[in-house]
């Protein structure tokens, strides 16, 4: 990359306090994310939602987040207060959860909850504000945006309550969009078209994604750069094309683990943590 | 068991439990650790065990008898012979409550007892099969809950003649169907879940998954629910006591005291303030026990 | 399909439908599907959510009565109402570990119940010799299920559905809630304990890769239809004919933009 980076991660760290014990849950990640699509691989536990809730600062009460520096374009995002993280969620870095259903507003039409994320100024009228939501229900491939905009999120479907969360969070033009597993709960055919959104806006918009996942062959397939999580540090860092290359047994386990067409009649390898890659 | 203190905590807390009755000490230890982070439970708990203590030693403890009376020494206000003073007819206040303490842990153990089986039993049996049994149970569940409980005792009182044990039934007539409620609603998510579905396709009878699977899960927000529903109860029974419907004089019930305070409260305060305080004391530990026992009960909380 | 019809079938399904619902609302989840499978074989159902492929499986193991059609399981014809021997036969592993294993019951009665329920002996015995099938020891027999990792809870499901020695082992997405490489685990174990024990499966699933894996033939499911039965050397020549096959295949491999432009204009509105 030519430009500097949008989001630059140092040596970051979350830990949360149980009542049994402190658990380490990320453990030094650095990392930065240009106008790209970067992924973040891990099994669950390896700490890549926190990673991506501590940008937002939407870790969760008992826990703690530090790091040597956490700076998005001229913000220094560790030591911003509630406040100035109040101005940069949802407008300038956005976040797209797994489970629409549990995101959207039940009681709420679909449109105007869109509504609600288009910036406070310039002041716009109900109309201009409506023409507005129309446009990013269509930018996201909703064929009759007039009727989903009166609907309540109950009545559409997985695939188009995912479109309408991506709709919701791009009506204020964020720099940065953080994904944490937004095709998970989706067939893989709506899988396709969702990703295909997403992957038209980040070239069209020049934004920059980052997509959780614990899908290796998607964020494979999706992503420019893939980091790999494994107990809380990123064991390793490649581009996407590369990945079936990985060096680090880590991620070498993971994929040979993966069932494939063709692997009947042969034993999946079954993956062997060495301890060792705690500390590595 | 032949552990100290030390290795027997280290047994509680092991890594590998070694028999079903190992696990559920571990479980239970753990519940209790729990209830030891919460201060007001444990205050409430407190209470209830110093008002169990108190009744079992309540000949030890109290200086009279109940009815013990010295017409000579009515009405006195507190001193250090008699802790909360006499009443109007010389009798001990401080002894009268502690032997009431008896009265009113009998009345709301038996209301329980009755009550806790009875509306999981409908609620539980209601919420597995659905239907047309759902409807009639529950349609008799609703006649229960549309009168106010206090009234309802009232007539069933009325009907069966005043005395401790007819209220305890009375009582109990208008604690069940909250809990048949609870148990339903508790059933009804419990019972679309893979593992009653997985106990299904074993074969296993409805008698079968409402007892072992059903009931274990409903226990829980029912003991709860009893617990902070003790506070009604020991008030409705001291309702049933001021309305002169309940425990007979000269029984000492703490809300029959409270009863007979009231006619001379303006002379001597302390014959209506000291039983009305062990109610309030009484129900609010059993509030606060009930809080923190919904912590430590709740399945989500493992 | 000639299949349906023949005799030797462990599980033969002719013309099921479920609905669900009445009047208007009425929705056909299962709309006259019919297969078999043989003894020791196993089957694979594909397709997206709310194709029915899970509802088949829960008529054929007796946990939805309202179904119509022909269903014999090992030669004999199944009613709505099944006798308790029948699930001696046939059990089921469910999708989800953590919702599959009763909250307050220990590995130990968890494994006990079935026994109990079907008056067997040497409850202790089987118990142990279940466990270290599945791979768990026996330091796992006095544990509770949120004690247990999600591989260890599904390898207790399995353990379950296995210590009744049914012939019949019905798999409904028994991965899609695992980590990847727990997801080996399971696979292995559950290929080894097939072959070992000689039973006849059928697995669904969404994920083509895990039904090319463990079946022999799969059937692929849309909108309570079955849309094409194939043997899985067709998903290894890349030879399906049908074009939603084909789609759910390309889907299968990883994201393709390609691939997508289609199916982005393809979209309900």
């Amino acid at each position: 990359m030519s430009e500097a980076p949008q989001l630059v991660v140092e040596d970051l760290h979350v830990r949360f306090r149980t009542p049994q014990r402190m658990v380490h849950a990320v453990r030094g990640v650095s990392f930065s994310v240009g106008r790209e699509k970067v992924g973040i691989v891990g099994e669950s536990g390896s700490g890549k939602s926190q990673t991506g809730r501590a940008i937002l600062k939407l870790t969760p009460p008992n826990g703690t987040v530090s790091a040597r520096r956490l700076q998005f374009q001229e913000l220094d995002i560790a030591g911003a207060s509630e406040r100035e993280m109040l101005k940069v969620r949802g407008s300038r870095i956005s976040m797209i959860m797994q489970d629409p259903k549990y995101a959207l507003d039940p009681v709420m039409r679909v449109g105007a909850q869109i509504a609600e994320a288009i910036p406070e100024t310039p002041r716009l009228s109900t109309a201009e504000k409506r023409d507005r939501v129309m446009a990013m229900l269509e930018a996201v491939h909703i064929r009759n945006p007039a009727r989903v905009h009166d609907l309540y999120p109950h009545e559409v479907s997985g695939g188009m309550g995912q479109r309408i969360m991506i709709a919701m969070m791009l009506m204020a033009e964020p720099d940065l969009l953080i994904a944490d597993e937004p095709t998970s709960a989706l067939d893989v055919t709506v899988r396709m078209q969702v990703l295909a959104i997403l992957d038209d806006l980040v070239t069209r918009r020049g934004l920059g994604l980052i997509f959780i996942s614990h899908d290796l062959n998607l964020v494979a397939t999706f992503c420019d750069r893939v980091l790999i999580m494994y107990a809380g540090r990123i064991v390793e860092e490649c581009a996407a094309a590369d990945l079936q290359n990985a060096k680090h047994p880590y991620t070498r386990g993971l994929l040979a683990s993966l069932p494939r067409i063709g692997s009947r009649h042969q034993k999946l390898a079954v993956l062997n943590r060495d301890p060792a890659w705690l500390n590595d | 068991m032949s552990e100290n203190s030390a290795t027997l905590r280290g047994w509680l807390k092991a890594e590998v439990t070694t028999s079903s009755r190992h696990a559920a000490l571990q479980r239970f230890y753990f519940g209790w650790l729990r209830l030891k982070g919460n201060p007001l439970a444990l205050f409430g708990l407190a209470v209830l065990l110093f008002l169990v203590v108190v009744a079992i030693l309540a000949p030890v403890i109290a200086p009279a008898g109940y009815n013990d009376q010295s017409l000579t020494r009515r009405l006195l206000p507190p001193s250090a012979e008699h802790w909360f003073g006499t009443d109007e007819l010389g009798r001990d206040v401080f002894s009268r409550i502690v032997w009431g303490s008896r009265i009113t842990l009998y009345i709301s153990c038996l209301v329980a007892i009755i009550a806790a089986p009875v509306g999981l039993a409908v609620g539980t049996t209601a919420g597995y099969f659905g239907g047309w049994t759902d409807t009639v149970l529950m349609r008799v569940n609703d006649i229960f809950l549309s009168f106010p409980g206090l009234i309802l005792a009232l007539a069933f009182v009325a009907a069966l003649g005043p005395g401790i044990e007819n209220a305890v039934i009375a009582i109990a007539l208008t604690a069940w169907p909250p809990i048949a409620r609870l148990a339903r609603a508790e059933t009804l998510t419990v019972r679309s879940s893979d593992y009653i579905a997985a106990v299904r396709i074993q074969g296993a009878s409805p008698a079968r998954i409402i007892l072992k699977h059903i009931v274990p899960m409903c226990i829980p927000s029912v003991v709860v629910r009893i617990t902070l529903n003790m506070a009604g109860i020991i008030l409705t029974a001291a309702g049933l006591g001021f309305l002169g419907l309940g425990a007979q004089p000269p029984l000492p019930e703490w809300g029959a005291m409270l009863s007979t305070g009231r006619q001379s409260m303006l002379q001597a305060w302390w014959l209506a303030a000291i039983p009305g305080l062990a109610i309030l004391t009484t129900s609010l530990a059993f509030n606060l026990f009930g809080d923190g026992l919904r912590d430590v009960l709740d399945p989500r909380s493992e | 399909m000639t299949d349906s019809t023949n005799p030797n079938a462990m599980i033969s399904v002719r013309d099921l439908r479920v609905t669900f619902g009445t009047g208007a609302a009425q929705v056909h989840a299962v709309d006259g599907v019919s297969f078999a499978v043989k003894p020791g074989e196993t089957y694979g159902l594909v397709g997206e959510s709310g194709c029915g492929k899970s509802t088949i499986l829960r008529a054929l193991c007796g946990l939805n009565p309202n179904w119509s059609g022909d269903v014999t399981i090992g030669g004999e014809a199944m009613t709505p109402v099944r006798t308790r021997s029948f699930y001696r036969r046939v059990q089921m592993v469910f999708q989800d570990p953590y919702g599959s294993l009763h909250p307050r019951h220990t590995v130990n009665t968890t494994l006990a119940e079935p026994l109990k329920i079907h008056g067997i002996g040497e409850a202790d015995e089987r118990i142990s010799r279940v466990l270290v099938q599945v791979g768990l020891g026996p330091a796992f027999r006095y544990r509770y299920p949120h004690q247990l990792s999600g591989g260890q809870r599904q390898r207790l499901a399995i353990a379950r559905a296995l210590i009744l020695e049914p012939q019949v082992l019905l798999l409904d997405e028994p991965t899609s809630a695992l980590d990847v490489s727990v997801q080996a685990e399971i696979l292995n174990l559950l290929v080894d304990l097939r072959d070992r024990l000689g039973l006849t499966c059928i697995l669904v699933s969404h994920d083509l890769a895990v039904v090319a894996h463990m079946c022999d033939r799969l059937g692929v499911m849309n909108a309570g239809k079955m849309l094409e039965e194939l043997p899985v050397s067709a998903l290894e020549d890349d030879s399906p004919t049908h074009p939603y096959t084909r789609q759910l295949l390309a889907a299968s491999l990883g994201y393709d933009r390609r691939l997508a432009s289609g199916a982005v204009e393809d979209i309900e509105g």
